[in-house]
């Protein structure tokens, strides 16, 4: 029977994912607080952490989860929290505190309806800016977003990889379908995929300086009750992490959270197209939206119509250059997203003149099927 | 690398240096006279009795005048957002639990924007010292009402006098279930290094709540006086927990108690979370 | 072997008429088992490698009460689109379920119904059976209800083997409640067979 050797296929939640891919990455600690539709993840982590070693702690609110996990992983630990649009709303100033403070670490918001409490039970796409400029203030953020359970697997890695790499918080952005969506996946193997952890300091303390602007603008980062005892706060400080109000070290300690990610952009774009070689429009989709494009894309390649598929895996930075090149034919591009259209700015700030920009939006609660999306293809083209 | 000896032989002050970190030429954000000051050098004094080393203390804050004090210290500091110190130092006591995990903080930042993660501290009992510098209004922004301004007290934001009322926040420790709680004053500076050694030494969280002054806005708002003034006002109505039990109620009249006022045993959190990991892995 | 057999002529079937693409629903109101019937022929149909699998359900509100619902869409290729479009099988619990379902159903889709719970049947091409009474009167427990339905449903479509059909029921079912799932499983296949049309 095929049922013996296919014991690495499972069924899967993309919500399990998530938290089967933390474990893989070495997420050891979780801190969060239950909301719809992203609550899986934390009962996941709950369970499967301490077996691991880790800790877990369900937190009073979503303010205290991110706090919590970027306490934790100043104090070594790879930490993860998951939430959604309410309870990421919550975590803003802390998560713009761990852009300050150079925290790694993941958040997954798993996006469902809004504004406010808005759908809980459905899909939204809203929160794309969010992602982005959430926290107050000027800093580069990374956000990724899976269209697949095995996506949600690889592409939480992915965001740890990041974020341990970069020294910075790493939003994946999922959506309830996504998130509730099970599928059968071969889970990846131990050494399958690759799994980075923060560069630690080699220099004896006294020369430590905890914000050291590297050639690649990325510090070194040693854990506290490592043995060098530096100062970490939210007021814009120097290469010490002391506060400062010196004009120049200000600009430095900027420009090192901004170029520190924009100056590895390639390293960073991650971009699935199909077809878009000789494709007239191509349709630009992200997350479970990524997947009606996709099949729209075929029905209209069987109807002779040349159309091609961009989906950005990595939302932030936005994948200008990469998205550029694939509309260099195109007459048009599709944007089509679950909000009253977010990305689609994006597009019209780089697409090439001869590309127009249209776009497909809902906001309903519900998602957008393969016919919406080909009926709009036949209807701009 | 300069390690704690033991001070018997030397002025306090000299204690108090070894912990400092006297290599940079901090601005001093707190006004002459400010309490806070003298909380930061009981802290010093106690970690040093316990023999702690600086390389195992880390010192959590929020914002606020209070929640500047860790930059001075030569231990592990996070200087964190506002209300949120003792969330973070959570993270930072749950992943390293053999660390010290100190949280300084004041009235507004504990009680206000951080009170929901105050008491669930309290209930959840993580091993995490949180010592309370209570000045009963926000200094740093400039002398608001804080929800340990006393009723009918003036205040920025109260000008026609506070018409709500405060917390005791010894008594909210207590009603959601913290360890220890103790309560001293910054005129009081001998009781308040025992309760802080005391706090440290328990196993589960504890709070010390410091009755600090703020003469700049509390004391000039309310007529209060200067620092002295309301050093003496601390001496004359501080009475000790001890002192008070023996004492009839209208000898306690006007006064507020002071020393150990709570202590119990119980799991603590991260302890029990050790024995959940070594019993799932067997 | 003759699963095994009808397995693989319904497949190409299938695959002309559909590009290889299957889409099932399992319908009720909440707490009949509904949605976990879903995932578990989902689970037995990863079993077989050939497949790709995704399962979705309706949420929220909906699912407390009311018309629950669980959808399986199999595929020999990728499948892109995670929802179902047009049915090729529903199974419906309830009236209601089958009265809001119905029209996701493809023409020429397969309908089966509970058929005591279901009296208005709106196409011929449908199966009824009362599952369940017969879990209650035959395994003894009314919960294994869509134990049943999901024998019938795999014996019907053919699109899994009974063995990794039983797999699944013995990996997932609470201890000591194998051999009643078993049984109910086994009646649905048999109940299928009796009735199933050329």
């Amino acid at each position: 029977m095929p049922s013996s050797n296919t014991s690495a296929r499972v069924l899967m939640q993309g919500n399990e994912a998530c938290a089967h891919g933390a474990i893989y990455s070495g997420c050891r600690f979780f801190g969060g607080y239950p909301i719809t539709p992203s609550t899986e993840i934390a009962e996941g982590m709950a369970r499967m952490l301490p077996k691991y070693g880790g800790r877990f702690i369900q937190m009073e609110d979503e303010i205290g989860s991110m706090a919590a996990i970027i306490g934790a992983s100043a104090a070594g630990l790879k930490s993860m929290t998951a939430t959604s649009g309410p309870g990421y709303s919550l975590m803003q100033e802390n998560i713009g505190y761990a852009y300050m403070t150079e925290v790694p670490c993941v958040i997954v918001n798993v996006q469902r309806g809004g504004p406010s409490t808005g759908l809980p039970t459905k899909i939204g796409q809203a929160d794309t800016m969010q992602a982005r400029w959430g926290p107050h203030g000027d800093y580069n953020a990374i956000v990724v977003a899976p269209a697949s359970v095995r996506e949600c697997f690889e592409q939480t890695v992915k965001a740890f990889n990041f974020s341990e790499r970069f020294r910075t918080p790493v939003t994946l952005l999922g959506d309830e379908v996504l998130g509730h969506m099970r599928e059968v996946i071969t889970v990846p193997e131990e050494g399958e995929l690759e799994v980075i952890s923060r560069e630690k300091p080699d220099v004896p303390s006294e020369w430590y300086h905890h914000f050291e602007v590297t050639p690649n603008l990325v510090s070194p980062m040693a854990a506290v009750g490592d043995g060098y005892r530096y100062h970490m706060t939210g007021l814009t400080h120097d290469s010490e992490g002391f506060p400062t109000a010196k004009i120049s070290e200000i600009k430095r300690k900027l420009d090192k959270l901004y170029y520190k990610i924009s100056r590895f952009y390639d390293e960073i774009v991650q971009i699935d197209t199909e077809m878009t070689e000789d494709a007239s429009i191509c349709v630009l989709a992200y997350g479970t939206t990524a997947r009606a494009a996709r099949q729209a894309v075929h029905m209209a390649r069987e109807k002779r119509i040349r159309a091609g598929l961009i989906r950005p895996i990595t939302i932030w930075p936005f994948a200008d250059e990469h998205i550029r090149e694939h509309l260099a034919h195109a007459k048009k591009v599709l944007v089509v997203e679950l909000n009253m259209g977010q990305l689609v700015n994006e597009v019209r700030r780089i697409a090439p003149r001869h590309c127009k920009v249209e776009q497909l939006n809902r906001y309903d609660g519900e998602v957008l099927n393969p016919v919406d999306i080909f009926k709009k293809i036949l209807e701009v083209k | 690398m300069v390690e704690a000896t033991k001070p018997e032989d030397k002025q306090t002050s000299d204690v108090t240096h070894q912990y400092l970190r006297t290599k940079k030429n901090f601005p001093n954000v707190w006004c002459p006279g400010c309490g806070i000051g003298t909380v930061m050098g009981s802290i010093i004094r106690s970690i040093d009795k316990l023999g702690y080393k600086k390389n195992e203390v880390v010192l959590v804050s929020g914002i606020g005048c209070s929640s500047r004090l860790p930059v001075y210290c030569d231990f592990n500091t996070l200087h964190t957002t506002h209300g949120r110190s003792i969330a973070f130092a959570s993270g930072v006591k749950v992943a390293k639990p053999n660390l010290k995990v100190i949280v300084v903080t004041g009235d507004g930042d504990c009680l206000a924007i951080g009170g929901n993660h105050f008491i669930h501290a309290c209930r959840r009992n993580i091993d995490l010292t949180v010592i309370l510098i209570n000045n009963q209004i926000y200094g740093m922004t400039g002398g608001q009402c804080s929800p340990a301004t006393p009723n009918l007290a003036y205040a920025t934001t109260a000008p026609y006098g506070n018409l709500e009322h405060n917390f005791i926040p010894v008594d909210l420790a207590k009603g959601a279930g913290a360890s220890y709680i103790a309560r001293s004053t910054v005129y009081h500076v001998q009781q308040m290094d025992k309760m802080i050694v005391g706090a440290l030494q328990k196993k589960g969280f504890s709070l010390v709540e410091a009755i600090s002054n703020c003469h700049t806005y509390y004391g000039r708002l309310n007529k209060e006086g200067d620092a002295v003034a309301m050093l003496k006002w601390m001496k004359e109505h501080a009475m000790s927990a001890k002192v008070a039990k023996n004492l009839p109620p209208e000898k306690l009249e006007g006064k507020f108690l002071t020393g150990l006022l709570w202590d119990v045993e119980k799991p603590e959190f991260c302890e029990e979370y050790e024995k959940l990991i070594q019993r799932l892995q067997k | 072997m003759t699963t095994m057999t009808n397995s693989k002529n319904n497949k190409k079937k299938k695959k002309d008429a559909n590009d290889g693409r299957f889409e099932l629903r399992i319908s009720g109101s909440g707490g009949q088992g509904a949605i976990l019937a879903a995932i578990l022929f989902a689970q037995a149909s990863g079993k077989n490698p050939k497949y790709n699998v995704v399962q979705t359900q309706s949420y929220g509100p909906e699912a407390r009460g009311g018309a629950s619902r669980a959808d399986v869409v199999i595929s020999t290729n990728e499948i892109y689109y995670p929802k179902t479009m047009k049915l090729d099988l529903l199974m419906a619990f309830t009236q209601e379920a089958c009265d809001k379902y119905f029209i996701d159903l493809k023409p020429g889709g397969l309908l089966i119904v509970d058929s005591n719970l279901v009296t208005k049947v709106p196409t011929k091409n449908s199966y009824g059976f009362p599952f369940v009474r017969m879990a209650r009167e035959q395994i003894g427990i009314a919960m294994v209800a869509n134990v049943i339905a999901l024998g019938v449903i795999v014996e019907l479509t053919g699109l899994i083997s009974h063995e990794d059909m039983k797999a699944v029921i013995m990996e997932r079912a609470p201890k000591g409640t194998e051999e009643k799932n078993l049984k109910a499983l086994n009646l649905g296949f048999d109940l299928a067979k009796k009735t199933k049309r050329k």
